[in-house]
């Protein structure tokens, strides 16, 4: 279960840059700390992530338990027409996480 | 060595030693760094990467990653790589982007393990390789136990 904050202009002109700027609720547990009996905590990371805006691919990221956890992530894309844009991640437990968002281009 | 193989290897030199140059900032024989330009030439520029100078702790450091690109159909950034010298998980992140990108900059937060050297590669559409190389000291790395 993860939880993802999103934020993203509600509307924009065509051809202008949107900003996208994520944040999602994940441990990015490195495997290398130990709780508090001492035992190692198994490594779990969002290793894949991915956005897509009306059906394509506008961003792609494989990250590691170098991204800080809770990681958070800015990038741009070009509005073209209005629709729909999502997100989705996979972590090393094979969880997967989404969220969308909904963009007006006039 | 004669006067004639020496000068056969004094013009194999030249090349060699700008390739070295271009090559200076960042290791390309890094088994990393070759597994994603498969050897080729990495120049310096085109490549911004920001991070403070000095971080309390390694657990979250602002990064920043831009490259200098107009982000047309015809050129645009193919892809970012971020290494870290001296993390345990040294490939630290790979963003792909494209002409739809718009704009050639991605942000994030990094985890650290100690002062290190970060280095950003920027794959072009033009299949050439850019870099950024950055020094930055971290206080309290991020896994003390990673070894």
């Amino acid at each position: 279960m993860a939880l993802a904050r999103i934020r993203m202009a509600e509307q924009a002109r065509r051809g202008e840059l949107v900003e996208v700027q994520l944040l999602i609720q994940h441990p990015m547990e490195t495997g290398f700390r130990r709780d508090a009996n001492g035992e190692r905590v198994p490594r779990n990371a969002i290793h894949s992530f991915a956005c897509s805006y009306n059906g394509s691919e506008v961003f792609r990221a494989t990250l590691s338990t170098g991204i800080a956890a809770n990681p958070m992530l800015r990038f741009y894309f070009v509005a073209a027409e209005t629709g729909e844009v999502r997100f989705w991640w996979l972590d090393d437990d094979e969880v997967e996480g989404s969220a969308r968002a909904r963009l007006m281009v006039a | 060595m004669n006067r004639r193989r020496f000068v056969a290897l004094s013009v194999l030199a030249v090349p060699v030693s700008a390739y070295a140059q271009a090559n200076a900032h960042i290791s390309t024989t890094d088994p990393l760094v070759f597994s994603l330009t498969k050897g080729k030439t990495v120049n310096p520029g085109r490549v911004r990467l920001e991070l403070p100078r000095l971080a309390e702790n390694g657990y979250s450091v602002p990064m920043t990653v831009r490259v200098d690109s107009p982000m047309t159909a015809a050129q645009h950034v193919r892809a970012v790589h971020l290494i870290s010298e001296k993390n345990p998980v040294r490939e630290m992140a790979s963003f792909w982007l494209g002409p739809h990108s718009g704009r050639a900059e991605i942000a994030s937060r990094i985890r650290l393990n100690g002062s290190q050297r970060m280095v950003a590669i920027a794959e072009l559409s033009d299949g050439s390789f850019w870099s950024d190389a950055l020094d930055i000291e971290v206080l309290e790395a991020a896994c003390t136990e990673a070894g």
